[in-house]
């Protein structure tokens, strides 16, 4: 078929339509121009954004000797390391306990739980945790960052969960079966057979809910307490001031973190053709 | 006798399904706590909340009111109680749900056309483009959105090159208008429209659309009533995920609205701050969820009614 359809291309393609081409190179373009300006002036020696005033590094210096900018990356540090290790081992677990069995009563029930930040909006969610942690902290006198780690592996579990499962829907059982013939218990059989198997999908799960959990905003700004500023939220209340080429050095540093780690689980996923 | 072992295999079977579902339980427990813990349970204490009565400085006072609720649609007079329609609330529900439409249409205008170019590129190079399409979702939202008011501010590059060019004397003012924020969401959205899309697009079976033209049909003919009734599936997939973070987009809005023009996201963060009156944003965060909850039921619908007509 593919054959037939090439020799016609030379007088009639089929996959022509006009201007498609067009309109998808100028959405490319669109996707990315605002993301390089960005970057690009990142390194403009002057502080006007109209004018290119020459290259320097002096606004990545700003940034690397500003005392806010630093704690506010130990946080979202802090803070996104925590939530992605808890809630890659707890999608996991819940991947394996909803993957590759006879379907039984209240699996859809565990479905829709876990999926339920990725339907919520997050102005919705950030909202009802304000509320919640209010009362707790009336309650309990604690202010300390656990609330930021709480909520963030919340929201992170779905992101974690669809990679995980995805990879063990599409793997081979019979390993597995193999295991437990030759006496391997439960345990041995997971370790040894199920979990080498299942790395690349558990890896990919752990960098997206690292990426989403350093990026989110919404329910970071309405759960933190004063002082407990992320680099996004640091950013989101510079705003409010005049912006300088700073926050586009921040960003732009943040963006390299995010395009590393999409290539990475963009490879991941092409070696393992999954 | 072998009706005994047969039974007795059934009664093992049985068992050891309830053994698997007791583990099956017990691996998704500790994941359910924390979503209990941090995301379902918290709205049910927020709709709670809606219905008490608000503190004099945020809060809530202990006693069931539905002033909350009342004042989501309707105002009363500060002076001789009369009761009116919400404007200023209805205007906002209004542009969120205009912008929302509007950013739907275009995300689609665009995405439309890319899934194609996308999915009629020689297999090899399609995940690569692909990739292209992904790495904007990967990268901060809140940076796209400052890469966006970078490109239309006054003395961002579009009016910069507009006016070098001679084409406005000038500067248009973009930022802070209602269409900014459009112009924002379809850029931090379209990547939502585009993968779903392509993901119908990809199982097209072009062989259709040849037969569409030997048949004498011509390219829109082929586009309206061959290409796009078949991939439907993914437009309103597509269209269901770009309209419903738009209904409740907060950080585009804030940053590119200026505080100005205010979107539904926007107005209940003001009753948690300035507004102090967390019953009426408990009210109308509750109301948000509802609609979108309504329009994630239209898609479900549409996505079984999908997998009905690939089965028959």
């Amino acid at each position: 078929m593919e054959n037939s359809l090439s020799t016609r291309r030379n007088q009639f393609s089929v996959f022509k339509q006009p201007g498609f081409t067009i309109i998808a190179l100028a959405c490319f373009i669109v996707l990315y121009m605002p993301i390089v300006v960005l970057v690009v002036y990142s390194f403009n020696s002057g502080t006007s954004p109209a004018k290119w005033d020459g290259f320097s590094l002096q606004w990545y210096a700003a940034a690397w000797n500003n005392s806010a900018v630093k704690t506010a990356t130990l946080i979202s540090i802090i803070v996104a390391c925590q939530a992605s290790l808890y809630a890659t081992i707890l999608a996991t677990m819940a991947a394996m306990g909803t993957t590759r069995t006879r379907p039984y009563r209240g699996q859809n029930v565990i479905y829709a739980l876990v999926n339920q930040p990725l339907m919520v909006p997050e102005i919705v969610t950030a909202v009802a945790l304000l509320i919640c942690f209010a009362v707790i902290k009336e309650l309990t006198d604690y202010r300390g960052l656990a609330y930021l780690v709480l909520s963030h592996t919340a929201f992170c579990i779905p992101f974690a969960y669809l990679p995980i499962r995805a990879r063990l829907e599409g793997m081979d059982r019979t390993l597995e079966l193999a295991a437990a013939d030759l006496y391997a218990n439960s345990w041995q059989s997971f370790r040894r057979v199920t979990l080498p198997q299942l790395w690349p999908g558990i890896l990919a799960g752990a960098m997206l809910a690292f990426v989403i959990s350093l990026d989110d905003v919404v329910i970071t700004e309405f759960v933190k307490a004063p002082g407990q500023d992320t680099l996004p939220t640091y950013m989101l209340g510079q705003l409010r001031r005049a912006i300088t080429p700073e926050i586009n050095a921040i960003s732009t540093a943040l963006l390299l973190i995010s395009a590393i780690l999409a290539l990475f689980v963009f490879l991941l996923g092409r070696k393992h053709g999954n | 006798m072998a009706d005994n072992s047969q039974r007795n295999d059934s009664v093992f079977e049985a068992a050891a399904h309830r053994a698997r579902v007791r583990r099956n339980w017990l691996l998704s427990t500790p994941a359910l706590i924390i979503l209990v813990l941090a995301a379902s349970g918290p709205l049910l204490v927020m709709l709670a909340y809606s219905f008490l009565q608000a503190g004099d400085y945020g809060g809530v006072e202990y006693r069931f009111s539905t002033e909350g609720w009342f004042q989501v649609f309707l105002a009363r007079d500060i002076f001789d109680d009369t009761v009116s329609v919400a404007d200023a609330h209805l205007s906002i529900f209004w542009r969120s749900a205009r912008l929302s439409f509007l950013t739907t249409v275009t995300a689609l205008a665009l995405g439309f056309p890319t899934a194609y170019f996308i999915a009629t590129r020689p297999r090899s190079s399609r995940n690569l483009w692909l990739f292209l399409v992904t790495v904007p979702f990967w990268t901060n939202l809140l940076i796209r959105t400052f890469a966006i008011m970078e490109v239309i501010k006054n003395q961002g590059i579009v009016n910069t090159l507009l006016m070098s060019a001679g084409v406005i004397s000038e500067p248009i003012q973009m930022l802070y208008t209602d269409f900014a924020i459009m112009l924002g969401m379809t850029y931090v959205y379209l990547p939502l429209m585009i993968l779903p899309v392509y993901a119908s697009m990809e199982k097209l079976d072009f062989r259709l659309v040849e037969a569409g033209y030997d048949l004498y049909a011509t390219r829109i003919k082929v586009l309206w009533r061959v290409i796009i009734p078949l991939v439907k599936p993914g437009i309103v997939a597509g269209c269901i995920l770009v309209f419903i973070p738009s209904l409740g987009a907060y950080v585009t809005p804030r940053v590119l609205g200026g505080g100005r023009n205010l979107m539904i996201g926007n107005l209940i963060e003001l009753q948690f701050g300035q507004g102090s009156n967390w019953p009426l944003g408990a009210a109308l965060s509750i109301f948000l969820l509802l609609v979108v909850m309504v329009a994630l039921l239209l898609y479900v619908r549409n996505s079984q009614k999908a997998n009905n007509i690939v089965r028959h």
